[in-house]
C-alpha cells in the first residue's frame, strides 16, 4: 500500500479522532480505557494529563497501535488506523519515549536513520537528513553524528530521540513523558525548544505527562484524565486555569491558578495602560497639560524614534519652557517587550521604583505601560472571558 | 585464563583495548609452546613399544584432529539448535513452553556424560556421530540458557522503541535484540566449546577417536607418559579454544555497549 505511506508522510499535522475507544487488557476486570472520545485538531499540541494508571499512556499507544484497541475507531487524517498495516502506520508517526530509548549499539546517525532506511531512502538522502535533523535539534552534526548514545548526556539523548522521531517528517508525533527523566534546567530548555520546533513544523502532537506545569506550558489544549480514562476537562490551559471543570481538576492543578495564568499570558495579549508621553521635540507645556489631565503627576519622554528615554514629573515640566527633551528626569529604566509573560512583567514591576514599566514593541518603540492594576485587570478579564465562553458552551449543549 | 573462569556465563566484562595485540597473542603462544614441548618430549625420550604405539607423531596428530572435529561439529550443532530455540522461547507465543524445554535440556546435562555416550552407543551404534550427539545433548544447556538470558536482558523500552518507530518484529529481533544479546550469547558459546573439549575425551569409549584414546590407552597399559600427554594436549586445546572464544567475543560484540 504505497498510498498509505504517502498519505502518512510529509510535513504538517493531520487531525486525529478517537471514537468510542475501549481497551481491556486480558486478565484484568476493569477496562484501562473506556469509551473514550477525543478530537485533536491538525497542528495542535494536545497534552494528556493525569495521575499514573489513568490510561493516558494506553490511550496514546492505541494511536500508533502499539496497543490494539479492544473496540472503537481511531481516525488519523481521516483514515481508520485499522486499515493501515501497523508497521507502516508507525513509520508515519513519530514516537518519543522517556529516556529517549536510543539503541545503544548504534551511533547517533544510525539511530536517526532507522525510519528513513525502513522507508527505503537512498543512503545519501539519509545522511543529509541526519545532518539536517541534528542541526534542527541543536546538536552539531560533525561532533555528534558518530557518537554512541551512552556517551551523551540525558538532554542530548532526548534531542536525538526527537530527531529520530522527526526523521521521516511525520505529520503526527507521540511523546510519552519525554522529558520526565531530565533535570529541571534541561527539561525547561527542551520544552522551550519543542515549542520553537512546533512553531516551525506545526505537527499534530500528542504529549503524555503527569506534570501540570509542563502540560500548561506545552499544550495548546489539555485533556485532564481521571482513573478509568475519563476525560474530566478538555480545554486550553487558560480556560482550565480560569475555570477548572470540577474539584478533581482543581485539586490536580494544586492551586495557584492565578499565578500560573500570569506565566501563561503575554504582555502583548493584554490591554495595556497608557501613560502621558511625548517625543523630545514636543513643547514641554503640551506634555504638562497632558500629564495634568491624566493626574498621575509624571510623564514619559520619548526620543525621536519614539523609544522611551526618561520619566519627568509635572513639577519639573511646570518649570520648563523649551522642549520636553530639555527637562531633567529619571531614566526610563527597565523596558519590557510584548513576548514577556505577565509573571516576568510583575517581577520587573516589583524591582523598580516606579508604579509602571514601559512596554515597547518592535525596535524599542513605545507601545504602552504595565502597572499592578493592569496585571490584575488582565487576570480578571481572562477569568470572566473564560466564564462567558463556558456558559455559552453549556447553553449550546444543554437544551 | 582458566577453565573455571571461562565457564561462567558472565556479563560482558570490559575487555582490554585492541591496541594490545602483543598481549592478545601472548597467551595462545604460551599454550602452543606447552603443547609443542609435550610432543617434542615424547618424540625424543626413550619409549617402549606400548608407548610407541600411542605416542607416534602421526597418531597424536590424527587423534588431535579427531578431537577438534568432535568439538567443531558438536558446537556447530549446539549453535544450530540453541540459537533458534533460544529466540523461539523468548517470543511471546512460546514463552509458556520454556520450563518444559529447559527441563529436557537440563536432563541432558544432568545425565553423566559417560553414561550418555555409552547408552547412545548401545541403543544406536558406536562411532563419530553418536559421540557428537552425546556431546550436543551434554553441552546444549549453557548455549541455550545464555541465548535466552541475553535476549531477555534487552531493555523492553528498546524493543518498544523499535516497534514504535515502525520496525517489524523480525526487524527488532535482528537489528536490536540479537546484536544487544551477542556478548552474553558468545559467552555461552565459549562455555560450550570448553565443555565439549573436555567431554570429547570420552568419545574414545565408543571408538570415536579423539585425544581420549591416549588417556584410555595410558590407563589400560599403565603408561603414565601416554596418560599425561593426552591430558596436557586436551588442556592446551581447551585453553586455545577458550582464547579464540574470547577474541570472537571482543570482535563480534557491538560497539557502544560499554
Amino acid at each position: 500500500m504505497p498510498e498509505a505511506a504517502n498519505h502518512m508522510s510529509g510535513g504538517k499535522g493531520v487531525p486525529i479522532e478517537l471514537r468510542g475507544v475501549t481497551k481491556v487488557f486480558p486478565g484484568t476486570g476493569e477496562p484501562a480505557v473506556l469509551d473514550l472520545d477525543l478530537t485533536i485538531e491538525a497542528g495542535e499540541t494536545v497534552v494528556l494529563l493525569g495521575p499514573s494508571g489513568c490510561g493516558k499512556t494506553t490511550t496514546m499507544r492505541m494511536i500508533n497501535r502499539l496497543t490494539e484497541p479492544t473496540s472503537g475507531d481511531i481516525l488519523i487524517g481521516g483514515r481508520n488506523s485499522r486499515d493501515i498495516d501497523p508497521d507502516r502506520l508507525r513509520r508515519g508517526i513519530g514516537y518519543v519515549i522517556q529516556q529517549a530509548g536510543l539503541f545503544p549499539h548504534m551511533t547517533v546517525a544510525g539511530n536517526i536513520a532507522q525510519v528513513p532506511r525502513l522507508l527505503g531512502w537512498d543512503s545519501r538522502r539519509v545522511s543529509e537528513r541526519v545532518d539536517e535533523l541534528l542541526a534542527l535539534v541543536g546538536l552539531e552534526p560533525a561532533t555528534f553524528r558518530d557518537r554512541y548514545p551512552r556517551k551523551l548526556s540525558g538532554g542530548q539523548q532526548q534531542r536525538v530521540g526527537v530527531a529520530r522521531a522527526l526523521a521521516a517528517d511525520p505529520p503526527v508525533l507521540l511523546m510519552d513523558e519525554p522529558f520526565g527523566a531530565l533535570d529541571p534546567i534541561n527539561r525547561a530548555r527542551l520544552q522551550d525548544e519543542l515549542l520553537r520546533l512546533q512553531e516551525e513544523l506545526a505537527k499534530t502532537i500528542v504529549f503524555v505527562t503527569h506534570d501540570v506545569d509542563e502540560a500548561l506550558k506545552i499544550g495548546d489544549r489539555i485533556a485532564i484524565m481521571q482513573r478509568g480514562s475519563r476525560i474530566v476537562q478538555y480545554a486550553s490551559p487558560a480556560e482550565i486555569l480560569a475555570h477548572p471543570a470540577d474539584d478533581y481538576v482543581e485539586q490536580y492543578l494544586g492551586g495557584g491558578s492565578s499565578m500560573r495564568l500570569l506565566s501563561l499570558t503575554r504582555v502583548g495579549d493584554i490591554e495595556l495602560d497608557q501613560v502621558p508621553h511625548a517625543t523630545e521635540d514636543t513643547d514641554a507645556g503640551d506634555l504638562r497639560a497632558q500629564a495634568e489631565a491624566d493626574g498621575r503627576g509624571y510623564a514619559l519622554v520619548l526620543d525621536r524614534l519614539r523609544r522611551p528615554r526618561r520619566w519627568v514629573t509635572t513639577k519639573a515640566l511646570a518649570g520648563a519652557d523649551g522642549t520636553a527633551g530639555e527637562v531633567e528626569g529619571e531614566p526610563a529604566g527597565v523596558l519590557i517587550g510584548g513576548r514577556t509573560t505577565l509573571q516576568e512583567a510583575l517581577e520587573a514591576l516589583l524591582n523598580t521604583d516606579n508604579d509602571v514599566v514601559p512596554v515597547v514593541g518592535r525596535r524599542q518603540v513605545y507601545a504602552g505601560a504595565v502597572s499592578l492594576g493592569t496585571v490584575q485587570q488582565a487576570i480578571q478579564t481572562i477569568k470572566s472571558r473564560e466564564r462567558d465562553r463556558r456558559r455559552r458552551q453549556h447553553g449550546d449543549g444543554g437544551e | 585464563m582458566t577453565l573455571t573462569e571461562s565457564a561462567e556465563p558472565a556479563t560482558p566484562a570490559p575487555e582490554p583495548r585492541l591496541g594490545r595485540s602483543f598481549w592478545l597473542a601472548l597467551s595462545p603462544l604460551c599454550y602452543l609452546a606447552i603443547g609443542a614441548a609435550m610432543i617434542v618430549y615424547t618424540q625424543v625420550t626413550g619409549l617402549d613399544s606400548l608407548e610407541r604405539n600411542s605416542l607416534g607423531l602421526g597418531f597424536i596428530v590424527r587423534r588431535t584432529w579427531e578431537h577438534v572435529e568432535l568439538v567443531f561439529f558438536s558446537t556447530l550443532l549446539v549453535l544450530a539448535i540453541a540459537l533458534p530455540l533460544g529466540v523461539a522461547l523468548t517470543r511471546r507465543g512460546l514463552r509458556r513452553a520454556t520450563p518444559a524445554v529447559l527441563a529436557v535440556v537440563n536432563l541432558g546435562q544432568a545425565t553423566p556424560a559417560v553414561g550418555l555416550v555409552v547408552l547412545l552407543a548401545l541403543v544406536f551404534r558406536i562411532g563419530f556421530w553418536i559421540a557428537v550427539a552425546a556431546l550436543v545433548a551434554y553441552s546444549l544447556l549453557p548455549a541455550l540458557r545464555n541465548t535466552m538470558v541475553g535476549l531477555q536482558q534487552v531493555d523492553p523500552h528498546l524493543v518498544d522503541a523499535g516497534r514504535g518507530i515502525g520496525m517489524s518484529a523480525a526487524g527488532v529481533l535482528f537489528k536490536v535484540e540479537l546484536p544487544m544479546a551477542v556478548p552474553v550469547i558468545l559467552s555461552g558459546v565459549r562455555t560450550t566449546l570448553v565443555l565439549n573439549v573436555g567431554t570429547a575425551s570420552i568419545a574414545a569409549f565408543i571408538g570415536a577417536g579423539g585425544l581420549g584414546d591416549l588417556i584410555t590407552a595410558g590407563v589400560s597399559t599403565q603408561r603414565n607418559l601416554v596418560l599425561v600427554t593426552g591430558c596436557v594436549l586436551i588442556a592446551v586445546l581447551a585453553l586455545l579454544l577458550d582464547w579464540l572464544g574470547g577474541v570472537a567475543q571482543r570482535y563480534l560484540s557491538p560497539k557502544g555497549l560499554s
